[in-house]
């Protein structure tokens, strides 16, 4: 190829580089990740729906929902637990740290149960749940899908949403808030075995210090947060596992969305959750 | 052929995945109490077929008629009551690892036809026995059994309603060539017994022309060749010749 001929080739290759292409290439690749998002969004939407109204038609299926129960409920007790009580202790030790400095020690009681019953019960149970309970509907429905088993269940007359989504999502919207009943109480308790053995309160006074100025609201408030929680994680599970690609990368890429999305929609749900009920308090 | 004969028939039908086209107007018919087998290679749109008949995919356009009455578009309890009409065999048996032999073979007589677990249980255990199984296998898991027992809990579960049409996705793949013609024995056993029509798809040869009393060829997504088994032979078709020597040479080209 000669000089000329390449002198060519860069002036069309110039010529082929325009601004306003570049921008219409742009604007095309925004307006189609929008469209994907908002597809998505729809597909999620009209699962939920689906979900839901699966949840209240019969037939339905108690020895599946007790399953559930004891799955997601009794046996995510001890991570729960264990969360609540830790995260209760180094609230009462950051707290103090911080406190004393301008002599506020006596608020450390008064914080450790607010910030536990309104906030870090509800998120912290609803993350570990998350970790735990999504992870795993993902996985055993992502298998199911691969498997031909979802399939299975339609050729044998059984609707799949009824029989595998409803008392997942059931299970997991009853089962939060009373995991965070009991976080609450562990939590606070956390809190008290470092307030009284360690930083050597008096027991009665941070007793009444945690009563003091805790409502019902505060922890009615966690234990709504806790069900919207319990929802989103299950959805999420059931979402991703139903929607499982074949193959084991399938169900490990499902699984890994089931938990990530889970985990981001808890966080900004929990943004909004908490500006409607005490905004304006 | 009439049109009463037939217990299956589909028209025209089309099935796209995107810019997929898997289903490019499939017409085939079964009559009442017949076996056809519909070979073809992997992608053909075998599975996508028998999955449009079921229900699990939607077809994008056709007929789909089960003793010439339109199934395609029926929702819940026309739909449930056509699904009581049908038992099927998945490729890998598709069993619930979370349920016990028995519960999966009494799957539908509990879920579907609302028959108690006690009388459930004793029609479980009919139809192990049935496809050669022992009672005890009943209380196993299906982790616990091989694939040759898989297959077998899987084909007793696609009985145990005793459905008037019966689909076989693959029924012989993964196993030893002996399970493989023990299965097919109680292919025909079962279907005949039950005096049910049968679709089987599949690429084994051996298992296609012992269970089939017709068979049709499908070959992206349109389907080339149908007639009797016997006539397999000397179909004149280029293509089903190809496929059942199992020749790399001929006008079927592999996309690799």
């Amino acid at each position: 190829m000669n000089t000329a001929d390449n002198q060519q080739q860069e002036q069309q290759a110039s010529a082929g580089f325009s601004p306003f292409g570049w921008l219409l290439g742009m604007c095309q690749r925004i307006g189609a990740t929008l469209l994907g998002f908002l597809a998505a969004v729809g597909r999620l939407a009209t699962f939920a729906a689906q979900g839901i109204y699966h949840c209240f038609t019969p037939p339905f299926y108690p020895r599946l929902l007790w399953r559930q129960v004891v799955d997601i409920g009794y046996y995510s007790l001890p991570v729960v637990g264990m969360t609540a009580l830790f995260t209760g202790m180094v609230l009462a030790l950051q707290s103090y740290t911080g406190f004393s400095r301008f002599s506020a020690e006596g608020a450390v009681a008064t914080v450790v149960v607010l910030s536990v019953t309104r906030e870090l019960a509800p998120v912290l149970a609803g993350l570990m749940v998350a970790g735990r309970i999504g992870a795993s509907i993902a996985a055993e429905i992502g298998t199911m899908r691969v498997t031909e088993q979802i399939d299975a269940l339609t050729t044998l007359s059984t609707n799949p949403f009824k029989y595998l989504i409803a008392p997942r999502l059931i299970a997991g919207t009853l089962m939060l808030p009373l995991l965070v009943l009991i976080a609450d109480v562990i939590g606070v308790y956390g809190g008290y075995i470092v307030g009284v053995y360690k930083l050597e309160f008096v027991s009665e006074n941070y007793i009444h210090r945690t009563w003091e100025f805790l409502t019902a609201d505060d922890v009615v408030s966690g234990l709504w947060k806790a069900a919207a929680f319990g929802f989103i994680v299950t959805l999420m599970g059931c979402y991703h596992g139903f929607n499982s690609q074949r193959g084991a990368q399938g169900v490990g890429a499902a699984t890994t969305n089931a938990v990530v999305s889970a985990s981001i929609l808890i966080l900004i749900a929990n943004y909004f959750l908490t500006q409607l009920f005490f905004a304006g308090k | 052929m009439t049109q009463t004969a037939k217990k299956l028939e589909l028209r025209d039908v089309r099935k796209s995945f995107g810019a997929n086209h898997v289903l490019r107007g499939v017409n085939i018919s079964v009559e009442k109490g017949k076996s056809l087998v519909v070979i073809g290679g992997s992608g053909t749109g075998k599975s996508v077929m028998i999955k449009s008949v079921l229900g699990i995919v939607s077809p994008d356009s056709g007929s789909i008629l089960v003793d010439g009455q339109e199934t395609t578009g029926l929702r819940g309890k026309e739909r449930d009551a056509l699904m009581r009409k049908f038992g099927m065999l998945f490729q890998g048996g598709a069993l619930f690892d979370s349920l016990q032999i028995w519960e999966n073979v009494a799957f539908g007589l509990i879920q579907g036809k609302g028959v108690s677990r006690k009388d459930a249980y004793d029609v479980a255990i009919e139809k192990l026995r049935a496809v050669g199984l022992p009672s005890r296998v009943a209380k196993l898991l299906p982790a616990e059994l091989s694939g040759g027992m898989q297959k077998r809990v899987g084909l007793a579960r696609a009985i145990a309603t005793n459905p008037e049409i019966i689909f076989f996705d693959e029924p012989t793949t993964g196993l030893d060539p002996i399970m493989a013609d023990v299965i097919n024995d109680l292919i025909i056993e079962t279907s005949k017994g039950l005096g049910a029509t049968a679709l089987s798809i599949t690429h084994d040869m051996h298992s296609a022309r012992k269970i089939a009393d017709d068979i049709a060829m499908i070959y992206k997504g349109e389907i080339i060749w149908h007639g009797k088994a016997a006539d397999i032979d000397h179909s004149g078709n280029p293509y089903v010749e190809q496929f059942i020597k199992g020749s790399a040479e001929g006008p079927i080209k592999m996309e690799i």
